[in-house]
């Protein structure tokens, strides 16, 4: 028998009388569940601090992480992508395309900005996988070209996070180029003997693989991220057996020597300022 | 004769057969049908042209895919005078989906390459339908800079429906891979050739298609994902292969409009399949007179105008 008895059902508050939680106080892990203040997961760089589970986060909290006092300067921020194709599947791309700028207030799934990391100069083109799974179009591929050139006509380092499920078909072939194009300037900014650091994100698939995301000088990644040129769905059809556990992981991808380092979070800046530093 | 008809082939293989029976009853009743034979080839080479001219997107689709038609091998014999085929990534293994080595044309020497295709269950089985594993990338990438070092131009022969999307292509860094060939060939000092001579799928084709010129045969297609897979991701089934060729603009011609191919090699009436030689014979001249425009062009023109070009490629607004 319990102690007390609810006399009325039901919620007797009105509604003008209800409370809100301020939206986006409190952070729920979605690993572990911990739930912590949101301010401690940002100070923690967006990682769980009971689990150390790594949020996927976009270009604005890593360039909030690496950035001394979240300063830069974002460059080609008002490029957007046309449609060459007039490409239509069960949508038509442009209206794809507005849809996605009005949801996640992004121009495409790429920016770029540099300024300074622990007092060195560098420039960084992030990943943002919300907008269309972060596939990469015309506008990334030239976003990432352009953040290059930058980097070569001011001879500074250059750090590439990818975050992407591969090329966008919407373009067709125009995505695939982008994969040349991006080559083509790490080629320059090799020549020019720049460095170039690409960090992979959960998760980096598909083109993004098979161009810039595994041509670093450094190719680090975060913990636990999916790494793969063709995704486990494809490969357990083509098998037609279960894939191990761990397969395609930076622990996997680090074990058969495709990744210099995996980098928590917490220390990325520290530790690219260390390895910038050794370089100069 | 080909050993197969495709569906819209159907019409013509009728009057194929038709003609044949028409020459057996000549030979068994002595009757004269010179004239009737000569009205039936006509209307086969009519029908023929029609068909070219209307092929929608997934027919050339079909025909890039043709079981008759020459793969890479094939090229390289009917092209070359004589061919030293080079084996091994000398890291893991030889990869049979990508062959090459040092060959001669007219008196050119020249690096060939490229992902081969079986002709029977047990060579496809073998050449793992053309797609290749890691090794495949790297033996390419090793002979390209084999050719450099003897600075001999390279011609690279794509024909793949993509990457091998493997367990061991992955443990083996498939996307790694690709993704050196992409940066390495961008910086080859000798002239570099690129012919899509069947299917061009993604990465796969991507892996060894970086070229001062980069040529499709008519019926060949190339873009960043098969028809079918496209379908699958966009339309969540595999049903609307068609509509994904058209959405796509996979064909040559589309790929000429948008400047990604620098231009489009004809094939005999009806296609490769029909007629191996003449096919060779065109590629053939049409690869030697590129040779010989760049290698008029200084190693740094070369490597410059390449990247210019592919630098170039995408549509945007700021």
């Amino acid at each position: 028998m319990s102690w007390f008895t609810r006399k009325e059902r039901g919620i007797q508050t009105p509604t003008e009388m209800k409370r809100e939680a301020p939206d986006g106080l409190w952070y729920q892990c979605p690993s572990c569940k911990h739930v912590m203040h949101s301010r401690e997961h940002k100070l923690n760089a967006y990682t769980c601090v009971k689990c150390n589970y790594h949020e996927k986060i976009g270009s604005e909290a890593y360039f909030s992480v690496l950035f001394d006092e979240a300063e830069y300067t974002e460059l080609d921020a008002d490029m957007i992508s046309g449609d060459p194709l007039e490409f239509e599947d069960t949508k038509k791309y442009p209206d794809r395309i507005r849809d996605t700028v009005k949801k996640t207030g992004l121009k495409d799934a790429v920016r770029t900005a540099y300024g300074k990391m622990d007092d060195i100069d560098i420039v960084v083109s992030c990943m943002d996988f919300n907008f269309i799974g972060g596939s990469m179009g015309s506008v990334v591929g030239e976003k990432i070209a352009r953040g290059i050139d930058h980097a070569l006509q001011n001879r500074k380092p250059f750090l590439m996070i990818s975050r992407s499920g591969g090329a966008r078909m919407m373009e067709a072939g125009y995505s695939l180029m982008q994969m040349a194009k991006t080559s083509a300037k790490l080629a320059l900014l090799s020549e020019a003997k720049l460095p170039y650091i690409s960090l992979l994100t959960d998760p980096t698939t598909g083109g993004v693989t098979a161009s810039y995301a595994m041509l670093g000088d450094f190719n680090i990644a975060e913990p636990g991220a999916l790494i793969g040129f063709a995704g486990p769905r494809v490969i357990r059809e083509t098998i037609g057996k279960d894939l191990p556990k761990g397969f395609q992981s930076a622990e996997f991808v680090l074990e058969h020597g495709f990744l210099d380092f995996i980098v928590d979070r917490k220390d990325l800046k520290d530790k690219l300022a260390s390895l910038l530093r050794m370089l100069q | 004769m080909p050993t197969t008809y495709l569906d819209f082939e159907k019409p013509v293989a009728d009057l194929e057969s038709k003609l044949i029976e028409l020459k057996k009853l000549a030979e068994t009743t002595q009757v004269d049908v010179s004239e009737a034979v000569a009205r039936l080839e006509d209307s086969i080479i009519q029908l023929r042209q029609d068909t070219a001219q209307n092929l929608t997107r997934w027919q050339r689709v079909q025909l890039s895919r043709h079981p008759d038609r020459p793969y890479t091998l094939d090229y390289i014999e009917l092209m070359c005078e004589e061919f030293i085929e080079l084996h091994g990534d000398r890291t893991v293994r030889d990869d049979p989906a990508m062959v090459g080595g040092f060959c001669n044309m007219d008196g050119q020497t020249v690096m060939v390459i490229g992902q081969q295709k079986g002709r029977n269950t047990k060579q496809r089985q073998q050449r793992n339908f053309g797609m290749a594993n890691p090794e495949g990338y790297r033996k390419a990438l090793r002979l390209m800079l084999l050719a450099q070092k003897f600075n001999k131009p390279i011609v690279t022969l794509i024909d793949t429906p993509g990457a091998f999307p493997g367990l061991e292509a992955e443990e083996r860094g498939q996307g790694e891979a690709i993704a050196r060939n992409l940066k390495e060939m961008f910086m080859l000092k000798v002239p570099v050739v690129c012919v899509v001579i069947g299917e061009g799928a993604s990465g796969g084709a991507l892996g060894i298609a970086i070229g001062d010129r980069v040529l499709m045969l008519e019926n060949t297609w190339y873009s960043v994902i098969s028809p079918e897979n496209c379908s699958t991701i966009l339309w969540r089934s595999w049903n609307f292969k068609e509509q994904a060729a058209e959405a796509m603009k996979i064909t040559a011609k589309d790929m000429q409009m948008a400047r990604l191919v620098d231009g489009i090699v004809e094939e005999p009436l009806g296609g490769a399949h029909l007629d191996h030689k003449t096919m060779a014979e065109t590629l053939k001249k049409t690869i030697l007179g590129h040779i010989k425009e760049l290698q008029q062009l200084t190693p740094e023109e070369r490597i410059n105008q390449r990247i210019d070009k592919f630098c170039a490629m995408g549509v945007f607004s700021e």
